[in-house]
């Protein structure tokens, strides 16, 4: 928190534009990188949602899956808070 | 080929962010540190190069009749009255975009190669064939962009695009910086963009009034030793590719007012 950051609070004015700039760079970078338009990747997004929920009974609203980009790297990443293994998915993989 | 012989693809993705400004200010550089330049217009659509660098009325042949063997190399190339270690070899007509290929502009460079220790690409804006033609000719390239979105953002792209054409080493020179913006945090700062793009910072040119002056005039900034703040930058990025170690500018710190200190202080993080 700088100064410039409380009198912003203060006095209502928007925050400076520079993090909207880096923050809206960065996103539309990893979706150019990958090339997958926001809808593909919302597709995948709710494809790997079904199947993770035949294994186990994941949190939905907690979860996300999202492109993350460093060093020109792009990496998928999901994180996807699990509540309790489903019956089922114990059952499948065999006696314990 | 002269053993030391560099080619240079200067290019952005994005037009109107200096290009072919520092295609000429650069050429100019390098020549007054006494090595033999050509600066090479490869954009054969909308040349500007001949006019920046002032020497629009002295062309008689184009790379377009070198490559039709109409005229020799020497017959095409113009050099400049004023530092001769320079020489241009114009755009051909905007025809030739419809025959150009890439192996074409490799000859042609093949050629200046030659004669030259540097060969200086200006590359056109945009990523289709005009880009292709001229990262053909290209063994490393210089990425210049601006800190805007828009800009950053065609830079990338252009970037990917060089790493898929195996063109290397690629480094950035960082065009129009404002530091009363950059202080005031409306402005992408160099970190965000050297970060986000993920190379290595050849060049900060801050914006600066006497760049346009000098295109009006056909005189680049490099040519009389100007003192301005661009003029400067682009004389130090001349140095760098020369593998001088010559410091980058710190735009926070080109403020020495009051005004620039209480910036400073408002910028300071306090918890």
């Amino acid at each position: 928190m700088t100064l410039r950051d409380i009198l912003d609070k203060l006095l209502r004015r928007q925050p400076a534009s520079a993090n909207t700039a880096r923050e809206r760079l960065q996103l539309v970078l990893a979706h150019d990188r990958s090339d997958l338009s926001p809808e593909l990747l919302d597709q995948m997004r709710r494809e790997i949602f079904e199947v993770v929920a035949r294994y186990v009974e994941i949190d939905l609203d907690e979860g996300d899956v999202s492109l993350e980009t460093e060093d020109r790297v792009t990496a998928l990443v999901a994180n996807l808070p699990i509540r309790r293994p489903l019956a089922v998915a114990s059952g499948a993989t065999g006696d314990e | 080929m002269a053993p030391t012989s560099r080619t240079i693809l200067i290019c952005s993705g994005k037009g109107g962010v200096g290009k072919t400004t520092l295609t000429a200010n650069l050429g100019i550089a390098l020549a007054r540190l006494g090595l033999r330049t050509v600066v090479l217009d490869a954009d054969f659509g909308l040349r500007n190069l001949d006019l920046l660098l002032g020497l629009e009325n002295r062309i008689v042949f184009t790379a377009q009749e070198v490559l039709a063997e109409s005229c020799r190399l020497e017959q095409a190339l113009v050099k400049h009255k004023q530092e001769p270690n320079l020489a241009l070899l114009p755009a051909g007509n905007p025809r030739m975009l419809e025959w150009l290929k890439p192996e074409d502009m490799k000859t042609i460079a093949g050629m200046l190669e030659e004669q030259f220790d540097y060969v200086l690409i200006d590359c056109p804006a945009g990523i289709e064939d005009g880009f292709k033609n001229a990262v053909a000719a290209a063994k490393e390239a210089i990425v210049i962009t601006t800190p805007e979105v828009s800009a950053v953002r065609d830079a990338d792209r252009v970037i990917g695009l060089l790493n898929t054409h195996g063109v290397k080493p690629v480094q950035l020179v960082l065009n129009r910086v404002r530091p009363k913006m950059m202080a005031n945090q409306e402005m992408l700062a160099v970190d965000d963009v050297t970060d986000i793009l993920a190379l290595p910072l050849l060049g900060l040119v801050l914006e600066d009034e006497q760049v346009i002056v000098s295109t009006n005039r056909g005189e680049p900034l490099t040519l009389n030793g100007s003192k301005s703040p661009a003029a400067r930058a682009y004389g130090n990025v001349a140095r760098r590719l020369q593998g001088e170690e010559v410091a980058l500018i710190d735009p926070s710190k080109e403020g020495r007012g009051l005004r620039a200190k209480v910036r400073r202080l408002m910028q300071k993080k306090i918890f």
